[in-house]
């Protein structure tokens, strides 16, 4: 999967529209934020989610973060490798480090969530949080 | 407003992700934290513990002074030697756990936790006698850990060691040597927290950046690298190193840590020992234990630990082993569990996950090898 045709969520997950079946997965800035993941929890394929409904978790080895489905729908397959391996997550996120595949109920709500460009915008306004300009203001 | 050591430049110049930690800046991670910890237990890591802090004793009776404020045996430890230990509330509680370095008899240096700097200063200036002298000398110290199989090979590569090449090859473990250098006094001790071959330098915050650039170049080819306190963790973790606020803290005694063996009675007596003796006679109402867990998922602090539908407590530290590539955990747990029994479970957020019980340390240290 290449990030630029992806569509994104503004809790950094990915997903890909391949015949009509969303491949989700989270972006190398996640990835990259959360460092190295040992653990991945996904549902079982035939799971009933809905967007933005917390399906999964990832585990870092610092942190534990919630995975949000970016569309409603059900799960059909599971991605094997992440469970076994989840060190692809941190090398390949868009491409081996998929999660799950989930047959839409409704494309219209991809609408809703962001472009690659919009996505990399709204990175950007995350940046100053953690960015050392902000010495300057502390006391 | 965070403190910054003397290396923090290199480590923004070396891509290091900063996070707080004491009231220090400090670098959590600079390659990642796997690949950081597989560097130092196969060849060899660099860490910034400048963040520690350092307090001297110094007079007549500095040695006997020492002995009174920690539970370790002092006036009988020789000159050169490094020993562990805690120091102890009256309760019996921890107040840190420590190093101990033994100059002489009027010169004792006792190297503490970053955290719990301020709070050893100002206990040990309440209980020191007149006639004793307690400095804080943390501000003006830095601390290089040098750490792995290939730790000697770097330090006798570098300029810092040409003085003394031969002693450092033959320093034991837990002890120590201080040297002039450039005009100041560098003290390097066998000592470490990974359970690796491993030395710590204390030099003047003025020689520390030229040092770390120096063992950053001389050891490329060895394989060197800054690692970050996220490594740091999960290499002490494997040993099972105690890390105070996980395994220590003011509500645990050394005994229910697993310290017992820094607990001395046959030594005059030192503040908590009054109740650390009835504890020991009565038999600690808790103890440190390993898990190795059956599920998926890394056991955090905090987490409940269950025999059974009973709550039996809480693990005090927890990851996935990068060495053992397990999840692993330490507890501390009710002394009237029953081994033979198991059905012992952790509370991972809601899901118990089933565990089982298993010796520390979960690596054998090799540091004194």
């Amino acid at each position: 999967m290449v990030p630029k045709d992806c569509t994104f969520t503004k809790e950094h997950e990915w997903v890909y529209v391949e015949e009509g079946m969303a491949v989700i997965g989270i972006s190398d800035y996640a990835s990259g934020e959360l460092g190295d993941i040992v653990y991945v929890e996904l549902p079982e394929p035939g799971t009933n989610v809905k967007q933005m409904d917390p399906i999964g978790t990832i585990e870092a080895v610092k942190t534990v973060a919630d995975i949000f489905s970016p569309v409603s729908g059900e799960v059909t397959e599971v991605n094997e490798k992440v469970i076994d391996s989840p060190e692809v997550i941190n090398s390949d996120p868009y491409g081996e480090g998929w999660f799950v595949k989930v047959k839409m109920e409704d494309p219209v709500e991809l609408d809703a969530l962001f472009s690659y460009e919009e996505y990399q915008e709204f990175l950007g306004e995350q940046e100053p949080e953690d960015s050392e300009e902000n010495d300057d203001e502390e006391e | 407003m965070s403190k910054k050591t003397a290396l923090y430049d290199s480590h923004i110049e070396q891509g290091g992700r900063i996070v707080e930690f004491a009231g220090f800046d400090m670098p959590v991670t600079f390659e990642g934290i796997l690949a950081e910890h597989r560097r130092v237990r196969s060849k060899v890591g660099l860490f910034d513990v400048s963040h520690m802090g350092e307090i001297e004793v110094a007079g007549d009776g500095a040695d006997e002074f020492v002995e009174y404020v920690v539970t370790q045996k002092v006036v009988k430890q020789d000159d050169g030697q490094i020993r562990y230990t805690v120091a102890c509330n009256n309760g019996g509680k921890v107040l840190d756990d420590l190093l101990v370095y033994k100059f002489s008899k009027k010169r004792i240096l006792l190297v503490v936790n970053a955290v719990n700097t301020e709070k050893i200063y100002e206990h040990v200036k309440e209980l020191v006698p007149e006639g004793l002298e307690i400095k804080n000398l943390s501000d003006s110290t830095a601390q290089i850990a040098v750490q792995g199989p290939r730790s000697l090979d770097l330090l006798k590569s570098c300029g810092i060691s040409s003085t003394v090449k031969k002693d450092i090859e033959e320093l034991s473990y837990y002890r120590f040597i201080s040297f002039e250098h450039d005009g100041s006094e560098v003290i390097l001790s066998r000592t470490g927290y990974t359970g690796e071959l491993g030395y710590e330098i204390y030099v003047k915050p003025e020689m520390a950046a030229g040092l770390w650039k120096e063992l950053l170049e001389k050891g490329r080819d060895i394989g060197a690298a800054p690692i970050g306190l996220g490594a740091r963790d999960t290499l002490r973790f494997e040993p099972s190193f105690c890390l105070y606020g996980h395994e220590l803290d003011e509500k645990t005694s050394p005994l229910e840590a697993g310290l017992s063996w820094v607990v001395k009675f046959k030594k005059g007596d030192y503040v908590g020992r009054e109740a650390l003796e009835s504890e020991r006679d009565e038999g600690p109402a808790r103890k440190l234990v390993g898990f190795e867990l059956g599920g998926r998922g890394i056991a955090r602090q905090g987490f409940e630990v269950k025999q059974g539908s009973r709550k039996i407590g809480v693990v005090t530290s927890g990851t996935f082993s990068p060495t053992l590539e397990k999840s692993l955990a330490m507890a501390i747990v009710s002394s009237d569990i029953d081994p033979e029994n198991g059905d012992f479970s952790i509370d991972i957020r809601g899901k118990a996950v089933a565990a089982g019980l298993v010796e520390l340390p979960f690596y054998k240290s090799r540091a004194g090898d």
